[in-house]
């Protein structure tokens, strides 16, 4: 695979080479002279100019090398003139690059022995470090730190004369920092700035330099070594709580999309819907058609695919919410442990529908272009798709807070949660409101399955996974209070990713049901408990 | 003379259900052993098994309905103690393969040798020895319902609370079988079972005992369920399902009450998970799914909670339904007939296939009550009926 990409790779530069030696005239010079002494047969000359060639700055040297690497750079002992064969067959002057038809009869491939064959290999090393793509001059750089290769530093110190870019800069000195911590004669001022230029770099690879170092260090720099060590520990600590943090606010956000619906149909209606992650499931589905659709008719609107997907399955899941409240719920409001089991054999009817429907396998929902991809944050890599999930989440949760706070429905919902009778009283239609808000929150969860679709996988049992977490947070949160629901994800989620570096995944997850079972002994209403004669009811 | 405890008022229904499961419980193992096979009075040995099964499931349900039908307290967890008294019986039957296992390994069950355990863990000392896994089969269910009972009734968390907190534990309990390292053979569970005190688990006359055993299980449960129900403690119990403040202001200590009979109720479950297990020759964790337990409530709901006998109808009837729909043509439409049967038994049929048969019956005496007394007031015999 490697010699594979090689290849491209010289093909890349040649092609580069050839549009950048057109344009410019060759004129003899120090590089000609060089390139001049391939043709000598003389193993010492050709060493020369390895060395000359490969300083040398010149577009062409990266070819020439590399062919000489391969076998491919021929010479005319005649005319001392020099032939680089490319990897394609094209022929070229090794000196001007200008194109030629064909190898002159007596052109003879320059020959190698074990001592030249280790200089062009250093020499190719410190060409990619001259590479004009920042990115791959970054790359050889970072190879540089790992090896710490003694070879490779007239080239660093040759390139970081000449780099301007800053992160290039950064890159070469470090690697140039860990050539010296390990070169035998570096001075022990030189050791020492080595040691603090790796600590300010502080991450695991620059541990694994200064841990491989060995115990024949001057006192002082020995002593430099173990604080930088302890420091990029510490510091690397910080990176992994911060890390644990983030996967925490992450699955937080997740947690807290699958509740959001729960916590209204639960906690403002006081109905058990076992059913609910059934809602999360059919708004997945819901993208999923989505995206067919797209894929066959429209390819063109693929990255906006997840935004018509909201609303459908906001509308197809919501209406759903509204039948089943219409059709089972309402005749049993008042036996909540009625209303659970008949939920749950609405998610069985449900799951086993969309089996019928769509296989029981699963389904693939591609993400959208501005959802693939990461970007780092210091030491952490931070993807797109949970950072969009975290905010969706988030303008879910203050869509939802407004709409229950400023709008007509949100102002009756909370009426009728508060005093049922006293609001029928006063003209609420309180059964309109019912299915509405059952509804709504069934429409949530379709929402939550559009998000959540984009990170886990789409099948039948996509719901259940959710449904016992989902009431977990609730519970922990505390019934019919938002912020609570708000609270109790985030805490869940971070307690989670914080206990599972310690105790794995699956313990984790037990210690964190055990814990919110014993929570509920302590605070059997939750968190933000409501308070008041209406709890009692 | 004083009816004895266990058999004072056994109305109509539970008399002829304790004759139906003993002649069952005596006939079928006799015509599988008896009769020649092939002939149309021998059952054949799969349906033995299949009826065990069924047992077990009802005691099962039993054990449900004694804590959901007489004092309100719906455990969506109960499929944990049931596993967990299989698990119980699994390490016995374990242990007797000894040296029989793939492995050899006359200690070792062959999961151990298979993940390099280095010797027994601790948790599986005893287990050799029935008596001592027959003890646990009660004691680790019911420690665990104890306390997890004694947490939560102290407490105070009660309704729905409560269900989605048993769920939670069955769950975090499903989790945690599925770990290979937590000792109880991973998500392969405990399996390849050979002996039962010293029979073999596979034979016709093994599987004919087990049933007749699970029979008898199912009538002891069934005679201490009427005992418990029975009693001044099962009026207590009906008392607080009905108005659990009320009677904690009698008086009663509503916790204490309720911490007895979920305990109670947990170690029948386990007695239940301990006979399925060498029947169905497998346990594994898939038992502790949330769904499992959900569905054994449900076989109460059908067959009328607070009935005890309904319970084990329920049982025997959706058990029967899902072997015949599975095992058919219309296997993939069985989730659908399961879904609905949550749905229309809590729609039309709430009080479930008996408490809907004894409403009938009741209202048709009264009826008939109402027809002799307008009949008597007709011939100018009876009082007459003072004003509405």
């Amino acid at each position: 695979m490697s010699a594979n990409f090689l290849d491209r790779f010289r093909a890349v530069l040649l092609a580069i080479l050839f549009a950048a030696c057109f344009a410019v005239p060759a004129l003899a010079g120090p590089f000609e002279d060089a390139v001049a002494k391939f043709a000598n047969d003389d193993f010492s000359d050709t060493d020369e100019a390895i060395g000359a060639v490969a300083t040398s700055g010149n577009p062409l040297a990266f070819p020439i090398i590399s062919a000489l690497q391969d076998g491919r750079l021929s010479a005319d002992p005649d005319t001392k003139k020099v032939f680089v064969t490319g990897a394609d067959g094209k022929i070229i002057d090794a000196a001007t690059g200008a194109a030629v038809d064909k190898l002159p009869d007596n052109a003879a491939a320059v020959r190698l022995n074990n001592r030249l064959r280790r200089a062009v290999e250093a020499a190719l090393g410190g060409l990619t470090l001259l590479s004009p793509d920042p990115a791959k001059r970054i790359a050889a750089a970072q190879s540089v730190f790992k090896s710490h290769d003694e070879n490779a530093l007239p080239v660093i110190d040759g390139a970081l004369a000449k780099e301007t870019n800053k992160a290039v800069k950064a890159a070469f000195t470090e690697a140039r920092a860990a050539i010296l911590l390990y070169k035998s004669d570096a001075t022990e001022l030189e050791k020492l700035e080595a040691v603090a230029v790796i600590k300010a770099r502080g991450d695991q690879e620059a541990m694994a330099l200064l841990t491989g170092l060995g115990s024949d260090l001057p006192p002082n720099v020995a002593r430099a070594v173990t604080t930088a060590i302890a420091s990029i520990q510490s510091n690397l600590q910080m990176w992994s709580m911060v890390q644990n943090a983030w996967y925490g606010l992450s699955l937080g956000s997740v947690l807290l999309l699958a509740a959001i619906g729960l916590a209204i149909t639960f906690g403002v209606m006081g109905v058990i819907n076992m059913a609910h992650g059934e809602m999360v499931m059919i708004g997945a589905y819901t993208t999923f058609v989505v995206q067919e659709v797209i894929r066959t008719r429209y390819p063109g609107l693929f990255d906006y695919s997840l935004l018509i997907a909201v609303p459908l399955a906001f509308l197809v899941a919501g209406a759903i919410g509204v039948l089943i409240e219409r059709g089972i719920i309402r005749f049993l409001y008042g036996r909540p442990l009625e209303t659970l089991l008949a939920t749950w054999g609405l998610s069985l009817v449900l799951q086993q529908a969309v089996r019928t429907m769509f296989g029981p396998t699963n389904r693939e929902v591609g993400n959208p272009s501005w959802m693939s991809g990461a970007f780092e944050l210091g030491q952490i890599t931070i993807t797109y798709n949970r950072l969009w999930i975290l905010c969706f989440t988030l303008a879910v949760f203050v869509i939802l807070l407004a709409m229950l706070r400023y709008t007509a429905l949100g102002l009756e919902m909370r009426a009728v949660t508060q005093n049922r009778r006293m609001a029928a009283s006063m003209g609420i239609a309180t059964s309109r409101v019912d299915a509405l808000t059952f509804g709504l929150g069934s429409g949530i969860a379709g929402i939550a399955g559009v998000a959540l679709s984009q990170i886990d996988n789409v099948s039948p049992n996509l719901g259940q996974s959710y449904i016992i977490d989902s009431f977990m947070v609730v519970v922990f949160g505390g019934v019919g209070n938002l912020w609570g629901t708000l609270v109790g994800a985030f805490t869940l989620g971070i307690a989670n990713k914080f206990l599972e570096p310690v105790a794995g995944a699956v313990l984790g997850k037990i210690a964190i049901l055990v814990l919110i079972i014993l929570f509920i002994q302590k605070r059997p209403r939750g968190l933000f408990a409501l308070k008041g004669r209406a709890v009692e009811a | 003379m004083t009816p004895h405890v266990l058999t004072r008022s056994l109305d109509r229904s539970a008399t002829i259900f304790l004759v139906v499961v003993a002649a069952l419980g005596v006939l079928i193992p006799l015509s599988n052993l008896l009769m020649p096979a092939g002939s149309a009075l021998q059952v054949p040995t799969y349906l033995v098994a299949l009826f065990g099964k069924y047992a077990c499931y009802a005691i099962l349900a039993l054990s449900i309905d004694l804590i959901w039908g007489y004092c309100g307290i719906l455990s969506l967890g109960h499929g944990a103690f049931f596993a967990l008294g299989g698990y119980a019986m699994g390490m016995y039957l374990m242990r007797q393969i000894g040296s029989r296992g793939v492995y050899g390994n006359p200690i070792l069950p062959d999961f151990m040798v298979f993940l390099n355990y280095p010797s027994l863990p601790w948790y599986w000392y005893g287990f050799d020895m029935f008596w001592f896994a027959a003890v646990m089969v009660l004691v680790v269910p019911g420690l665990l319902a104890f306390c997890f009972g004694w947490l939560a009734f102290r407490s105070r968390v009660t309704g729905v609370y409560l269900s989605i907190i048993t769920q939670a534990m069955t769950y975090a309990l499903l989790l945690a079988f599925f770990r290979n390292d937590f000792g109880f053979g991973g998500n392969n569970g405990l399996t390849d079972f050979k002996d039962i005190l010293g029979f073999n688990v596979q034979a016709d006359g093994t599987r004919a005992a087990l049933f007749a055993l699970s029979c008898l299980a199912l009538i002891l449960t069934f005679l201490i369920c009427r005992a418990v129900v029975t009693s001044k403690l099962g009026k207590v119990l009906i008392a607080i399902r009905d108005a659990e403040s009320r009677t904690r202001f009698l008086g009663y200590r509503v916790e204490s009450y309720k911490l007895f009979v979920f305990t109670l109720s947990a170690c029948m479950a386990g007695v239940a998970g301990a006979l399925y297990v060498p029947q169905v020759g497998i346990i594994n964790p898939s038992e502790f799914a949330p769904g499992n337990s959900i569905e054994a409530v449900i076989w109460v709901a059908v067959g009328g909670r607070g009935t005890l006998v309904g319970a084990a109808l329920g049982a025997v009837v959706v058990n029967y339904a899902k072997t015949f729909f599975t095992s058919g043509p219309l296997a993939p439409y069985w989730l659908f007939m399961l879904g609905a049967l949550f749905i229309l038994v809590t729609l039309l049929l709430p009080k479930g296939i008996v408490g809907t048969f004894n409403a009938w019956r009741e209202s048709r005496k009264a009826t008939e009550a109402a027809n002799a007394e307008s009949a008597a007031l007709e011939d100018g015999v009876g009082e007459p009926k003072p004003a509405e």
